[in-house]
């Protein structure tokens, strides 16, 4: 058993091991700056197009599965890859290729004109934007693009060690680190460039007679921000409690959704923010007979969604794949509906400003600000209620209505006077988070979660629809 | 004057020999163009399998294998009469999997060098070694018999690359303009996505294998909204489905017709019912069963969900564990065989030789009812020795083993998992419909969502017709079928026979961390199903 004591150090010990190198084969293997520009340029001076756009990702993806109390499989890919589009009239393609020498990236260029040459007209066709500029964005540590395969095999130590010697659990866990570097150059003159890295924990926790389960995440661009041993701790104590969970009738029920229930749920309403769908009559953002919800109170009045790449618990790029500069959007604030998401066409169809994403959502990341209450006073102020760990197998059911269904997972616990009484079987829900976030009882603070930032949310009759017998 | 037809014809030839040949500077040091489809690798891939396989050996490695593997992707979109997108995406790297002292190790990288493959086989090693510290199992491979110099061609005709862009693009807007036709439709969505897999394979028991890998999925979806603009009906887009073929394949759909029938079928259900919720007898279309078959029979039967693998993501089984399952769980009536393989002729899993380098078999997952195995790759193929050996079967994988890209781990992955059309009477799906009394005959997938462990299923389909004293009366909305699986397959009282036998699939199945998308059919006739819970999903905000 000696060999396991290392994850014994303290958390902070793991981040400073972190920054050893394990000989050359840890080096994170991505382009600089530089190298991109240089591909970029090579690109376009190959390019005989009206308008061409090159955008380069050169990543570093390094992991580490366990299972059944014992490792599982373990990997490391360097890729990079270059998408050129080619603009001829209105007619354009993209070709995408992982071969980046002057010969592969010649072909490459001169594959996509000859599809562009070929393809329909385009009638939403714009030109290329010209030179931006951009928020840096400080999203690169290097705690965790220069981590070895031993630091990954300590921090899941951390969990399988007490798991190991510990006759009623089994853990199965996973992490992943990623570089990435983006590049995105176009013949109008433009350039940009961002890099990031980013750490990814998730971790299950059973418990042998096959009674209980319990999950957590954490998802950082800093690697030595994860705290592996509180996790694997926090993990423990809530499979065991979840032991023998008893079958209570579905129904509505006040819930209680921990941040990652909501990020599971709520992060469907990205999906209904464009503005074409809204204005084509066919979303749940448009109004019955014509026009759209725009400037509506929609939802409970202390809900607000934004995105913002510079926000400190996001970090994310700030350009899209045109190169449009991303800033930050408010798109529901205080319930009031108050920005749909244009792609450049339907913004300038519409006379509105693009928001990026190509008319997705903003791209941006996502964030729903948080309130004042916590999961601990929620649970305090609930006289019958349901707390949820997480959701599962979420699917859509309506796009009109946003309706999903979807199943509750790892860790549901029955609430009755002010404390959780027992653990209970999973549900079945159909709902939709717009009638959920209409019923709002109180809001936590936001977390980050491998989906969004998104807070704990109590919210009343939630509709639970059937029961599973699954742990 | 060359048409822009002819001129894209040979461009389309010529751009594929000079991706090839480009490579060739990426791998400097070697000499001509790396694969070549359908024949057994070629000097130069060879060159970087044996690199690998050596290297991964000199590091250590007591078992090794190499896959260099080039995919090519194109994916054309449209909507109305308008393109949104062409996209072509070739990626090409090598995978090198390890086992130290019975530990896992696996590196990747685009860098197609002997350097290159050899850093990546001393990378999979350093990982396996720095994660022996917790292991205890050590992992054992089931015997395989070495298959040197092997090649496979999935069954295509017609290359989708050797079509040009602009004779698909034609198609869809065609079928488009079809659609559009008819009243009330509105919108209209379509796409073709097109897979070209060259894989290439050896390990360090002297297989060296070369497959050629296509496939083909078109889709549509048609939207009508009502004269009033409050209701809203889509038909799709999995109207077709996809299929381990070439562009033969994509003209045997005939879009062009079928549009109008999709188009018909979106308005006619404008004006559907929507349904009682309670008891009904499902009668389930191949193209809607197909996925209940895949998630509630298909997951729970993988052998690495059963023993906890997939805990962390995925889930567990129902189905587990081996000991108290195998050969005792009724999991439906005698006359259900549910068969798992990897050959049927133009299925999405079908494959010459797995991951592992196995060549897989067909074998029952369940007989007569009960059931009777897992879904392996080698290294599970053991842990079932004693279950094999008692009922006489031998010991080997069944060929699951599958890995998306070069980049990507192999391990194991669902087959082709189908139904055994009833052998005695070859029922179709009009014979269950006149023999059904009350019921709803459901077909397309639509909302489709299982638990972890595939106990609780909800699912829904595209169309749903109220079926009357044995005919169709009209559709019927808002319908999605709850099961508990044991039940529902249990309640199976018609099968249909061999001549209503369809596939059904799917490109992206998911499944491990990192996730990685699988490409799956399942074939089953019509069944019909006795007494299975409706429930009614229509609110309004």
């Amino acid at each position: 058993m000696s060999a396991r004591t290392v994850s014994d150090a303290p958390k902070r010990l793991l981040a400073q091991r972190a920054a050893a190198r394990h000989g050359v084969l840890d080096e994170a293997v991505v382009l600089t700056r530089a190298e991109c520009e240089d591909v970029v340029q090579r690109a376009l001076r190959a390019s005989k197009a009206d308008a061409c756009r090159v955008s380069v990702n050169s990543t570093y993806d390094t992991n580490v599965r366990f299972a059944d109390n014992q490792m599982s499989t373990s990997g490391v890919t360097d890729n990079a890859s270059v998408g050129i589009t080619s603009v001829v009239g209105k007619r354009s393609a993209t070709v995408l290729t992982n071969d980046l020498s002057v010969r592969g990236l010649e072909q490459a260029v001169a594959q996509s004109e000859a599809l562009a040459r070929l393809a329909p007209e385009d009638p939403e066709s714009l030109p290329e934007l010209g030179p931006q500029s951009y928020v840096e964005i400080p999203a690169w540590f290097d705690s965790t693009a220069a981590l070895s395969a031993e630091d990954r095999a300590r921090a899941a130590l951390s969990a399988l060690e007490i798991s190991r010697a510990s006759a009623d659990l089994q853990v199965a866990g996973y992490i992943e680190c990623n570089a990435s570097v983006r590049a995105t150059g176009n013949s109008a003159g433009l350039f940009a460039f961002h890099r990031s890295t980013n750490a990814d924990y998730t971790l299950t926790v059973r418990t042998t007679d096959g009674t209980g389960s319990s999950w957590s995440g954490a998802n950082e661009n800093d690697w030595s921000a994860i705290d592996f041993r509180a996790m694997a701790t926090r993990t423990i104590e809530r499979a065991r409690a979840s032991r023998e969970p008893r079958a209570v009738e579905p129904g509505r029920y006040t819930v209680i959704f921990e941040p990652q229930a909501s990020s599971d749920f709520l992060g469907a309403i990205r999906g209904v923010l464009g503005a074409r769908q809204a204005d084509e009559g066919r979303s749940a953002m448009s109004k019955p007979g014509g026009g759209t919800k725009l400037g509506e109170r929609i939802l409970d009045s202390r809900v607000s969604l934004v995105s913002d790449p510079s926000d400190a618990q996001v970090l994310g790029a700030p350009f899209d794949g045109d190169g449009l500069p991303l800033r930050r959007e408010v798109w529901i604030e205080n319930g009031v509906l108050k920005q749909l998401s244009y792609d450049r066409f339907w913004a300038q169809r519409q006379n509105q400003r693009p928001t990026g994403g190509g008319g997705g959502f903003g791209g941006g990341g996502t964030k729903m600000l948080g309130g004042d209450s916590s999961v601990d006073a929620m649970i305090r102020g609930t006289e019958r209620g349901v707390l949820v760990t997480r959701l599962w197998y979420l699917r859509p059911i309506d796009q009109r209505t946003l309706m999903y269904t979807g199943l509750t997972r790892d860790g549901t616990f029955l609430v009755e006077n002010g404390r959780i009484s027992r653990s209970i079987k999973n549900f079945r829900f159909n709902d939709s988070p717009l009638i959920m976030l209409n019923k709002v009882d109180a809001i936590g603070p936001s977390v980050r979660t491998s989906g969004g930032v998104f807070p704990a949310i109590k919210a009343r009759d939630f509709s639970f629809t059937s029961l599973s017998d699954a742990v | 004057m060359t048409s822009r037809r002819e001129f894209l014809a040979s461009t389309g030839l010529a751009a594929s020999a000079v991706a090839l040949a480009s490579r060739r500077l990426e791998a400097s040091e070697l000499g001509s163009p790396i694969i070549t489809a359908t024949t057994e690798p070629d000097a130069q891939v060879r060159v970087l399998l044996m690199e690998g396989l050596n290297a991964a050996k000199l590091a250590g490695a007591s078992w090794a294998d190499v896959r260099v593997q080039r995919q090519r992707r194109q994916n054309l979109s449209t909507r109305e009469q308008q393109v949104t997108n062409v996209l072509d995406t070739d990626t090409i790297g090598v995978g090198v999997r390890v086992l130290v002292d019975g530990t896992w190790g696996f590196a990747a990288t685009r860098a197609l060098t002997t350097d290159g493959v050899a850093r990546a086989a001393r990378q999979a090693v350093a990982l396996a070694r720095a994660n022996r510290v917790a292991r205890d199992r050590e992992v054992r491979l089931a015997a395989s018999p070495a298959h040197p110099n092997a090649t496979w061609k999935s069954s295509y005709i017609i290359d989708p690359w050797s079509i040009p862009v602009e004779e698909k693009v034609a198609l869809l807007l065609q079928a488009n303009a079809a659609a559009q036709r008819v009243r009330n439709v509105r919108f209209v969505n379509s796409s073709l996505q097109f897979v070209k897999e060259e894989r290439s394979y050896a390990n360090s028991e002297g297989s060296v294998i070369s497959q050629d890998v296509v496939r083909s999925w078109v889709t549509m979806s048609v939207t009508a909204i009502s004269d009033d603009r409050t209701m809203v009906a889509t038909r799709g887009p999995e109207v077709v489905q996809p299929m381990g073929r070439g562009w033969e394949y994509v003209l045997e759909a005939d879009i062009v017709n079928n549009a109008t029938v999709w188009a018909e079928q979106a308005r006619e259900k404008l004006t559907a019912r929507s349904v009682e919720v309670g008891r009904w007898d499902l009668i389930l279309h191949p193209s809607q069963l197909f996925l209940t078959i895949h998630e509630s029979i298909g997951h729970p039967t993988e052998l690495d969900r059963a023993m906890g693998y997939e805990a962390n993501f995925a889930g567990t089984s129902f189905i587990a564990p081996p000991n108290d399952v195998l050969g005792k769980l009724t999991l439906g009536p005698e006359h259900l065989t549910i068969r798992g393989d990897r050959s049927q002729p133009g299925a999405l899993a079908t494959i010459g030789y797995d991951d592992d380098g196995v060549q897989p078999d067909e074998f029952d997952i369940v007989k007569n009812g009960v059931f009777w195995d897992y879904q392996t790759t080698r290294e599970q193929a053991e842990w079932l020795r004693p279950w094999y050996e008692k009922n006489q079967m031998p010991v080997r994988s069944h060929g699951c083993a599958y890995a998306q890209s070069w980049s990507d781990v192999a391990f194991q992955r669902m087959p082709n998992v189908s139904i055994v059309p009833d052998q005695t009477v070859d029922r179709s799906w009009d014979d269950i419909i006149a023999n059904t009394e009350r019921g709803i005959a459901m077909i397309g997938r639509a909302s489709y969502s299982i638990d972890q462990q595939r106990y609780n299923a909800q699912f829904g389909a595209q169309i749903c017709y109220e079926v009357q004293n044995g005919k169709i009366v009209g559709q019927l909305k808002d319908v999605a079928y709850v099961m508990r699986t044991s039940e529902f397959w249990n309640s199976i009282d018609l099968i249909g026979g061999k001549s209503s036998y369809e596939l059904g699939g799917t490109f992206n199945d998911g499944k491990g961390q990192p996730s990685q998308a699988n490409a799956v059919s399942h074939g089953c006739p019509p069944c019909r199903f006795k007494d299975i819970n409706v429930i009614n999903t229509g609110v309004s905000l």
